[in-house]
């Protein structure tokens, strides 16, 4: 093994030997690559490929907007006193001056009349906020609908929805810090939720209070879970995230050349990096348009937090709307055994359905993966429609999530709609069972007849909208082939194999043990796959171009008029060629 | 690994994986006016760097803004936030749009715009690194004698899981235990109800039928001799947690009284917690006709003239019912505390 030597010091000179002269921006790079090595490092990455999809913005909308989130969340800090202290207003906001609030409020109201630029960035840091949940969501969609959470990816789906229980949390603990009453009420009931809690409930309500309900540590408390604790863990998530991403690299749509072995699209330096930073200024840009020209949360509209006070028509937050919309629609329901209470129409909506909802979350990818008994790589996204059941379990998942959220705006629809409160709690009560159901089966249907015109379209061509008339007079509509890249991109995806119990063999040909739950797997596998269209085959293209051909001698009298039907059995390419013909 | 090579890698052949179309390759790279024409290459520079001078414009505008705006009482200006903010966010909305937009621009009209494809590898290790890293770890084991020595390996797992409790024990202060402090409120036998706001004694006679009227115990007003406040700070905000009452008087043949509530009205007037069952919100929406009270957080609607009893909505218990009488100067008064906890539910309330 040769030795490069000539890095290595020779001479009791004071500067380093080196091989030759390097340019300005070479002296920072040899000074920093001798310290660090970035070289080989960066040597992988900075021609990184990423592939290209509109899709795949929404990641980048939250990240982006977590960014602005810092940096606006650190401006806010070197205002806002997390204090419940009494104080007199004194500050420019007349109809407030000289009302007894705390020191909390009092600086929010600082920041929002007294500080140039405070109340664009209050507003600026809670439509950040909006954006960052709202963009984790759609995210979150993209990744289930399209089968990007497969193996080897299911880490980052758990890292995934990790973060969005923590960035819900985050909103909750940021709306709570102006100490309005708004955010005061949202306070309360978390006490109310707590207290709901068997045997821990009080302790854990005194012990977060410092007391009884308001106590004064409550504000302190949250806000250094605010600008601490939740920024620190969503920060090393995010890096995770981030992490597992490049070393995975990025999924991408099949197509002709994109295949499960390679990764196609634009290299990291320059154009993505150029994309994706652009990006970023254009999410920031966005936030604080939206932070200058719409207002959210005038907590001086509100007024400082009264325990004895409420305003009609109080909602928390929208992404805090579905429980609040369960909590709601609950009957009355209360138990009293052995001297104790527990309170069934609190305790399960708010705590034992969020945490189900994200139990079932966390569990998707290992649930698909054990019904299907697919354990191996995939790198290519599906088409929601060519994966039925999956996207009718998220369409069911959601059509829950969107009849909860709406009951938590029963009084306002009751007011706006003229409706009863009554007859929209009964009704939401039975939908929130029934609707799911619904939409499952009409999702499922939905999609496997868009298979089958997939299908259609690839074996008989498109439907061109042009009616032809026979010699006889019938009529009937005359069908394009697709072109080459579209029927690839059409039959490039798996034959689905359904699971069935006790196939299975161990290594020397012994059939292996039932399992317990073999029976439901196998069930839940039919359920999956049985009924989907599969790609079609070889010799369903040749038997359909067969067809074609045979259709097109009787209609030899077409011959030489434009698309004649020789587009159907592949003896020569169609691309390029004129098929509306005007020739 | 390989990187820059333009020609398509063919799917692994998986026997049930093979299309029925063979793969035609990546598409041939189609070149863009500006890669071809060097007017609208130059031209696009130009946009470019016009979206860059925007920005700076913007700025600029950003900076005049802050200083020659105003903030403070002219928030009624413009939507109801004031001039400054609604400039200051489009000023700043639009340097940093400019720029973003600007490098898009850049990107996508002046940047190569080959597609490349790189191979991907297996996110599992190779058999043989497996190997030996595992021959490691087992070597580790054995030189430290972990699963020789359960001794020693017992004790360190049990020491440093005892660890665990130092850290919960110190949360301890978080708070106090909560004792019975849930079962009692500052009401007592003879304490006033007095005006929410204006603390003024309330007269029964002041109260027409139908009127509905927010009130408190007079204590959260009182002041001592050298005029402090009686109740201040934590000690207040608690009180005014749990003491709000509402008031409301109706026809007395109106009311149903339960068992031992009969003498708990006077001429009609009832007095009720304002602290919803469900989960605390203070309760304000009435209902003149029905004696109806409707929370505002989740709808729990009670009826005042049958005991507080809910007549809809997720709470699951009546609103608790403080007993009124008069005193000798025709107030207000209670009789007692009330006679269950107000507010929420709770494990050990029974
Ligand atoms: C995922 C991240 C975050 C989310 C979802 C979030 C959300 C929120 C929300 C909704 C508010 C209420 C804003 C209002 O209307 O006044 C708020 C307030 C606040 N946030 Fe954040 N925040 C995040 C990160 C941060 C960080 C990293 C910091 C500081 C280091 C921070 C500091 C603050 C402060 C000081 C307030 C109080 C401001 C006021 O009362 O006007 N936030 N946050
Ligand atoms: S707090 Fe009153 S109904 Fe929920």
């Amino acid at each position: 093994m040769s030795v490069d030597t000539s890095k290595v010091a020779d001479t009791n000179a004071g500067t380093a030997a080196t091989p030759k002269k390097p340019g300005k921006a070479g002296v920072v790079a040899n000074w920093a690559d001798e310290r660090l090595g970035l070289g080989t490092l960066m040597k992988k990455n900075l021609r990184k490929v990423f592939p290209d999809h509109w899709s795949f913005m929404l990641g980048e909308i939250a990240l982006w907007s977590f960014v602005v989130l810092l940096l606006s969340g650190v401006f806010l800090t070197l205002w806002y006193t997390p204090s419940m202290g009494e104080v007199e207003y004194q500050g420019s906001y007349n109809p407030l001056r000289g009302v007894e609030m705390s020191e909390a409020m009092a600086s929010t109201l600082r920041l929002s009349f007294d500080v140039r630029g405070g109340l664009l960035m209050r507003q600026m840091h809670h439509w950040a906020a909006m954006l960052f949940i709202a963009s984790m969501m759609i995210h979150l969609l993209r990744v289930y609908f399209t089968g990007a959470f497969r193996k080897p990816r299911e880490l980052n789906w758990v890292i995934g929805s990790l973060l969005l229980l923590l960035g819900t949390l985050e909103g909750f603990t940021g709306y709570s810090l102006p100490d309005d009453l708004l955010s005061g009420t949202g306070i309360r009931a978390a006490d109310g939720f707590m207290k709901s809690m068997p045997v821990v409930g009080t302790y854990m309500s005194f012990f977060l209070f410092g007391g009884e309900f308001p106590g004064e540590a409550i504000i302190p408390r949250l806000y250094t879970v605010h600008v601490l604790l939740i920024p620190g863990i969503l920060l090393a998530l995010i890096a995770a995230h981030m992490l597992l991403l490049v070393y995975h690299k990025h999924t991408q749509w099949p197509g002709p050349g994109r295949t499960e072995e390679n990764v196609v699209g634009f290299p990291m330096l320059p154009v993505y990096a150029a994309k994706a930073g652009g990006f970023f200024f254009i999410v920031f840009g966005v936030s604080a348009l939206m932070g200058g020209l719409l207002s959210i949360n005038p907590v001086w509209k509100f007024g400082p937090y009264d325990p004895t006070k409420v305003t009609a028509g109080s909602q928390p937050d929208w992404y805090m709307g579905w429980p609040d919309g369960l909590l709601r629609i609950m009957p009355g329901w209360e138990s009293h055994f052995w001297g104790v209470t527990l309170s069934w129409n609190v305790f399960i909506p708010i705590i034992v359905m969020p945490g189900l909802m994200f139990t079932i979350l966390l569990m998707l990818p290992f649930i698909e993966s054990w019904v299907t008994g697919d354990k191996r790589d995939h790198h290519l996204l599906q088409r929601p429609r060519n994966a039925p059941t999956r996207t009718a379990v998220m369409v069911a998942l959601m059509t829950f999530y969107g009849l909860a959220w709406i009951a938590g705006g029963n009084d306002i629809i009751a007011i706006k709609l003229h409706l009863s409160i009554n007859q929209i709690t009964y009704f939401i009560r039975a939908a929130i069972f029934v609707g799911p159901v619904i939409a499952f089966l009409i999702t499922r249907r939905w999609c496997i007849s868009l298979q089958r015109h997939d299908e259609q379209k690839l074996l008989h061509g498109y439907e061109t909208g042009i009616i032809m008339r026979s010699a006889e007079g019938g009529y009937s509509e005359r069908h394009l082939p697709v072109n080459e890249a579209e029927a690839y991109t059409l039959t490039a995806r798996e034959r689905e194999e359904v699971w069935t119990p006790g196939d299975r063999t161990d290594a020397n040909g012994v059939p292996a043990k039932r399992g317990r739950l073999d029976g439901l797997r196998g069930k839940l596998s039919t359920l999956m796959y049985a009924d989907n269209v599969q790609p079609v085959t070889k010799e369903e293209l040749e038997a359909a171009h067969h067809h074609a051909d045979h259709e097109h001698e009787l209609q030899a009298s077409l011959e030489g008029q434009p698309a004649d039907g020789h587009q159907f059995n592949g003896h020569h390419a169609v691309d390029g060629e004129d098929l509306r013909g005007d020739h | 690994m390989s990187i820059d090579h333009d020609q398509d890698v063919t799917r692994a052949e998986r026997s049930d994986n093979v299309p029925a179309i063979p793969d035609p390759g990546l598409p041939e790279h189609t070149w863009r006016p500006t890669d071809v024409d060097e007017r609208l290459a130059k031209r696009a520079e130009r946009q470019v760097a016009t979206l860059f001078g925007l920005s700076s414009v913007c700025v600029l505008l950003f900076l005049v803004s802050y200083f020659v705006l105003d903030v403070g009482d002219n928030h009624t200006t413009f939507a109801g936030f004031g001039a400054s903010t609604v400039a200051l966010g489009s000023t700043l909305g639009g340097a940093l749009l400019f720029i973003g937009i600007g490098i898009i621009q850049w990107a996508r009209k002046l940047m190569g715009d080959h597609e490349i494809s790189e191979m991907r590898h297996p996110a599992r290790s190779s058999d043989e690194d497996r190997a030996a890293t595992l021959e490691a770890l087992a070597l580790g084991a054995e030189e430290s004698g972990i699963g020789r020595r359960p001794l020693v390996r017992n004790s360190l797992l049990g020491a440093v899981g005892l660890l665990g409790l130092p850290a919960i024990v110190m949360l301890r202060d978080l708070g106090p235990l909560p004792g019975d402090k849930l079962y009692h409120t500052v009401w007592e036998k003879g304490m006033r109800v007095v005006r929410d706001v204006v603390g003024t004694p309330i007269n029964k006679a002041d109260l027409e039928i139908g009127d509905l009227v927010n009130a408190e115990p007079e204590i959260v007003f009182a002041v001592d001799e050298e005029g402090e406040h009686v109740l201040e700070g934590v000690e207040l905000q608690v009180a005014k947690s749990k003491a709000a009452v509402i008031l409301l008087r109706m026809d007395p043949s109106d009311i149903t009284p339960a068992k031992g509530r009969e003498n708990w009205s006077v001429d009609g007037i009832v007095c009720y917690s304002k602290i919803c069952t469900h989960v605390g919100c203070p309760i304000s929406l009435n209902e003149r006709k029905t004696h109806h009270l409707l929370c505002p957080c989740h709808q729990s609607t009670f009826d005042l003239a049958d005991s507080g009893k809910v007549v809809f909505g997720p709470a699951a218990r009546s609103l608790p019912q403080l007993p009124l009488m008069v005193d000798e100067e025709g107030f207000l008064v209670a009789q007692s505390d009330f006679t269950e906890p107000v507010g929420p539910s709770f494990w050990e309330r029974g």
